[in-house]
């Protein structure tokens, strides 16, 4: 059988990771199955529920609604890469505060999405906080403390402005 | 999905030639509408050609007007402060499309030529749908099912184009130029999308061998004059009901000049010159105005399960043309 596989380079929470994927693996795939990063969850695999959400060069988007071959020599970010040095990030801490998890499935794409929400300025009230969170889906219904973790996080960090800032 | 071979376009033409050369060949550059297709059966590219990385991302506003690579991506038009100022029903029908991950994701060039969501057409089996299987029949026709159009329906198939962008530019008299093997060439928003007529299967005016480069709007006293509505069953992450794109410039309490295009009722976004017409002239009030857009709408064709919409096009373009004239929030 001949080889279909690409060889794709991935920059993952700053590590450099070589995979070899045929073209149809999604990025989300190649996270998950190949490189082992099972963080990122998989809810719908159609972009419609947001749980897949990750960072790609600073965006947040839906890692399964794109392929590992198109992002060669990207920089992805995933819910591992959110602490630093050992410490929670301040959106976990404020999903923490706020009880903003009940089964936990959508919760790596609400923090991965919330913090990319704040970067971009887009919490400056809670109608505008749920609108542009609206990409992600609970199904347990925690949105009302969803959406107070992210006005609470969002209070203590300043925007970066637009969408190419760092995962603050 | 299938497997397929992945080609990277290293500049347009290159992208073009290969899908001149190859028969089953498919664009992809946000792939927010490609992958589900191709996950859900209904297309099965071979190669894939991937545009994405092209550099044809600019936002520029010139003299003659707004122009925009068809690779630029939702997310930064949308946050673009130039085309909010001069064009609000763009940036307005782009934040109101999709989710903020999809649009960071997704492309002003594939949003435009993104497939129906008619459930018969999206359907993960095999159901009656000519345009995903020519001659197959017409669930949709057949169950009078209410995403069906109003406007510009075929007997062998009544789907709605989905684009809230597609809208906004129609009604602002955009154009979009596509690159072929040979050249370019440019075609009007209002004649990229087919009626289905006896084709169905064929969505746009678009060759197989040709790639939307950019879209130009131009400037006109009813650009910055904009405002695009969307009416849904949920307040946010879903496709229309029925949309309006308006323009209006009044000259006092009287409507000077008006746009407007529905969405969401038609095969392609429905333009109608007749209300813009039969407005200039009358009062930016309700009564008024329904007056003069209600024979304008008598071509619509509604069933049982679709007539809801009439009444529904008619209130959504009343507060269209009312947020419009007066550049407040709808």
């Amino acid at each position: 059988m001949a080889d279909t596989t690409h060889s794709v380079t991935l920059m993952v929470n700053g590590t450099r990771h070589g995979i070899r994927v045929e073209p149809r693996v999604t990025l989300l795939d190649a996270l998950r199955e190949v490189i082992g990063l099972t963080g990122t969850k998989k809810g719908c695999d159609r972009g419609e529920c947001g749980a897949c959400t990750v960072q790609w060069n600073g965006r947040r988007i839906n890692a399964c609604s794109t392929l590992a071959v198109m992002h060669d020599n990207d920089e992805i970010t995933t819910v591992e890469g959110l602490a630093g040095d050992g410490q929670p990030h301040p959106m976990q801490r404020a999903f923490l505060a706020r009880d903003a998890f009940q089964c936990g499935y959508c919760t790596a794409g609400q923090l991965m999405s919330a913090v990319a929400c704040v970067a971009e300025g887009h919490t400056g009230s809670d109608e505008e906080i749920r609108e542009w969170m609206s990409g992600n889906l609970c199904r347990c219904g925690a949105y009302a403390n969803i959406v107070a973790a992210v006005r609470d996080a969002s209070a203590s960090t300043p925007p970066t402005g637009g969408q190419g800032g760092p995962v603050a | 999905m299938h497997n397929f071979a992945y080609v990277r376009a290293t500049d347009p033409l290159h992208a073009v030639s290969v899908l001149r050369r190859e028969a089953g060949a498919r664009l992809i550059a946000g792939g927010t509408d490609l992958l589900n297709l191709m996950k859900d059966g209904i297309e099965h590219p071979d190669p894939i050609v991937d545009i994405s990385r092209l550099p044809l991302t600019g936002i520029e506003r010139r003299p003659e007007g707004l122009r925009i690579g068809a690779l630029a991506r939702m997310s930064d038009v949308a946050a673009d402060p130039g085309t909010r100022q001069g064009y609000p029903a763009i940036t307005q029908a782009l934040e109101l499309s999709a989710s903020p991950q999809l649009r960071t994701m997704a492309t002003m060039g594939g949003n435009l030529v993104q497939r129906t969501r008619c459930p018969y057409f999206r359907a993960d089996q095999d159901l009656p749908c000519n345009k995903r299987r020519p001659g197959s029949g017409c669930a949709a026709l057949d169950r009078g099912h209410p995403a069906t159009a109003l406007f510009g329906a075929g007997r062998h198939c009544a789907a709605t184009h989905p684009s809230d962008l597609a809208v906004a530019l129609t009604a602002l008299d955009a154009t979009v130029t596509v690159l072929g093997p040979t050249g370019e060439r440019v075609v009007a928003l209002e004649r990229l999308h087919r009626l289905p007529g006896q084709r169905p299967h064929r969505d746009t005016v678009l060759e197989h061998h040709e790639m939307i480069t950019r879209i130009d709007i131009p400037a006109s006293l009813l650009a910055p004059m904009s405002c695009f509505i969307k009416v849904r069953e949920r307040a946010s992450y879903a496709f229309a009901l029925v949309s309006v794109a308006a323009a209006v410039v009044t000259d006092g309490p009287v409507i000077r000049a008006a746009a407007l295009a529905l969405g969401g009722v038609a095969p392609r976004p429905w333009r109608l010159r007749v209300a813009e017409n039969a407005l200039m002239g009358v009062r930016l009030e309700p009564a008024a105005m329904r007056a003069a857009i209600e024979p304008a709408l008598a071509e619509a064709r509604a069933h049982a399960g679709n007539a809801y919409k009439i009444e529904l096009i008619k209130r959504a373009v009343l507060r269209a043309l009312n947020a419009a004239g007066r550049q407040e929030a709808p």
